[in-house]
């Protein structure tokens, strides 16, 4: 069989065993409304995705993933929870690397609704193991939740909390302000004298702009509000260190956890949950005593994941591809559904790089 | 074949760039009437010379169409993705310097830094119902910069001219646009972020990799550039 005529074949038994899941098929459109994938997920994706413009609908992106419109759908239907299956190509631009395809295939697999996370989380990762199964890959997890509830633990201002939530996906920043609102990174010299300045707006020139002088003031006004509340302290900084660290396997990590949770009792809550999914990866018939847990996996390449998060790996000759990865992304829904809620998690596999791997490696 | 070495064709940049290959022996001069768009080069053979607007270089010799051109620094990072696997930055040619820079108006007296400007992108989204806009030409380099700088909500719009006043008619909030001296910054109530420099350019040689050319034509290159005492 060809390469090609492989992978429609690997695409059709995907899709094919997650309707057997109880999964409805669904076939969003090619072209997506390209304001609210920008408004999502910011400039970024203009590196990521093809714009195109259409002159009577205005821009239009050509499907970067499928979350959005498989969200989309499914908020505009009645159905409280349902599970939704698709298959086809994504599209992405490649600025770097010209070896790597701008089309393929993906086959998902999401889970909206569920009352019960920790059950719909051990479903989709247990479905997409055994989906691939045979392929010997390795599995990493990890929770973004441990590093949330760790944040909003800690001894600081909300504003300085809210800061550091907002950049949880943006490890450089998040670091910055980490350094900033302990003291590492001293204040500038301008900085004391705005804080401290009689008349804020001296020599500031004319205000121009549509940011207004009262949105102005309400910024100055909060940095002298935040600027006398406490450091977050050493021992603090170094907590938060070690928690992003965290990386073995989940019976290694949890007792770690416990010690640590009489330090930052915040984090008790991630732990619960994760102690919750794990007992329903147990009952999917997943062992959990290997499974490798690492607190910061899902930081850096996956915005929007607010929970478990998890990837399948494998080595072939073109070195370790990405074949399958998922996770949690209430937050996400939250974003499309005007703060509506709706708790899903979901997951795809790309069947090129799993016929790759098939072909290079070994397949029992 | 001729190698072909692109030039800027108009201004104080043409001056320049004829006064930089006069002090390495090689002379530049203009052929026909002033408008017309002609040159020709002596003291070195088998060079042709090509009038062509900066902007276009990049994507010239990108293609291979022309072997040798000179832009700025800016254009060339803006415009070819992957800049330096393309094409070879010969020399720096000592002028036509300016910098890359992000500035936002004078009277937001809290921000200062990239770390506030993220700060207040949050703000003025939340307070504004869209993201913070800022007004360039340069979109790529820009994202990159903002990409790792970690600073988020925030969206370009395009400005390919007057960058300097949209802020002033509320198409945006802050604007990415060279300056040299910072005077229209200053004259359109602008100020740049203590570390909102995002790129310091300058006009620069650029030749294709010399591994793309063949027979005479590779010898011509090599002869020019060792006359170039590059």
């Amino acid at each position: 069989m060809s390469r090609d005529a492989e992978i429609m074949a690997e695409t059709q038994r995907l899709h094919r065993f997650f309707k057997e899941c109880g999964a409805l098929s669904i076939e969003p459109d090619f072209l997506q409304p390209a304001d609210i994938l920008l408004d999502l997920y910011g400039e970024d994706i203009r590196a990521r995705a093809y714009l195109i413009s259409d002159p009577l609908r205005g821009e239009k992106m050509l499907r970067p993933d499928y979350t959005v419109p498989v969200v989309q759908a499914h908020m505009k239907g009645r159905a409280n929870s349902a599970r939704y299956t698709y298959a086809g190509k994504v599209f992405r631009k490649q600025e770097k690397d010209i070896g790597r395809p701008s089309e393929y295939i993906q086959v998902g697999y999401e889970c909206f609704g569920d009352d019960d996370p920790a059950r719909s989380d051990a479903d989709v990762f247990a479905a997409l193991s055994e989906a691939i199964s045979g392929l010997d890959a390795r599995v990493q997890t990890g929770d973004m939740n441990v590093l949330m509830t760790a944040v909003s633990g800690l001894h600081a201002s909300d504003d300085r909390k809210a800061a550091l939530l907002r950049h949880i996906w943006r490890p450089q920043r998040f670091r910055i302000l980490l350094e900033r609102f302990s003291g590492r990174l001293p204040k500038s010299e301008s900085r004391t004298a705005l804080l401290t300045a009689q008349d804020t707006f001296q020599g500031s020139g004319p205000f121009i702009g549509l940011r207004s002088k009262d949105e102005i003031k309400e910024r100055v006004e909060q940095l002298r509000r935040n600027d006398p509340t406490p450091l977050i302290s050493e021992t603090e900084m170094d907590l938060l260190t070690e928690i992003s660290q965290l990386c073995d396997v989940y019976p290694v990590v949890l007792s770690k956890m416990h010690d640590l949770m009489t330090e930052l009792p915040s984090i008790s809550q991630a732990i619960e949950r994760i102690e919750r999914r794990l007992e329903a990866l147990e009952a999917r018939g997943i062992d959990t005593q290997l499974l490798s847990f690492e607190a910061s996996y899902g930081q850096t390449s996956m915005e929007y994941y607010d929970g478990f998060v998890f990837g399948f790996y494998k080595a072939s000759q073109k070195g370790v591809s990405l074949v399958a990865t998922g996770g949690r992304y209430d937050a996400l829904t939250r974003h499309l559904g005007n703060g509506i809620e709706l708790p899903a998690v979901g997951g795809v596999i790309r069947p090129d790089l799993l016929v790759e791997a098939k072909r290079s490696a070994v397949w029992q | 074949m001729a190698i072909k070495l692109a030039i800027p064709s108009k201004g104080r940049l043409m001056e320049e760039t004829f006064g930089w290959f006069q002090a390495r022996g090689v002379r530049l001069l203009r052929t026909g009437s002033d408008r017309e768009y002609a040159a020709e080069i002596s003291g070195i053979n088998g060079v042709e010379l090509v009038l062509l607007s900066a902007s276009e270089v990049p994507r010239e010799l990108a293609a291979g169409r022309i072997q040798l051109g000179i832009t700025g620094t800016d254009l060339m990072h803006e415009n070819i993705v992957d800049w330096s696997s393309k094409v070879d930055a010969l020399a720096e040619l000592g002028f036509g310097d300016a910098n890359l820079i992000l500035a936002v108006p004078t009277c937001w007296v809290d921000v200062e830094t990239l770390d506030d400007f993220d700060s207040i992108c949050a703000a003025f989204r939340q307070n504004h119902g869209f993201r913070l806009r800022i007004a360039t030409k340069y979109h790529r380099l820009v994202r990159e910069f903002l990409k790792d700088a970690g600073v988020a909500d925030y969206q370009i719009v395009d400005s390919q001219g007057a960058t300097e006043g949209t802020v002033k008619n509320q198409t945006a909030e802050a604007i990415a646009d060279i300056t040299s001296s910072g005077q229209t910054l200053m004259e359109n109530h602008l100020k740049t972020l203590e570390d909102g420099l995002i790129l310091k350019s300058q006009a620069t040689l650029y030749g294709v990799p010399v591994d793309m050319l063949k027979g005479p034509q590779k010898d011509k290159y090599m002869a020019f550039l060792a006359k170039l005492a590059l």
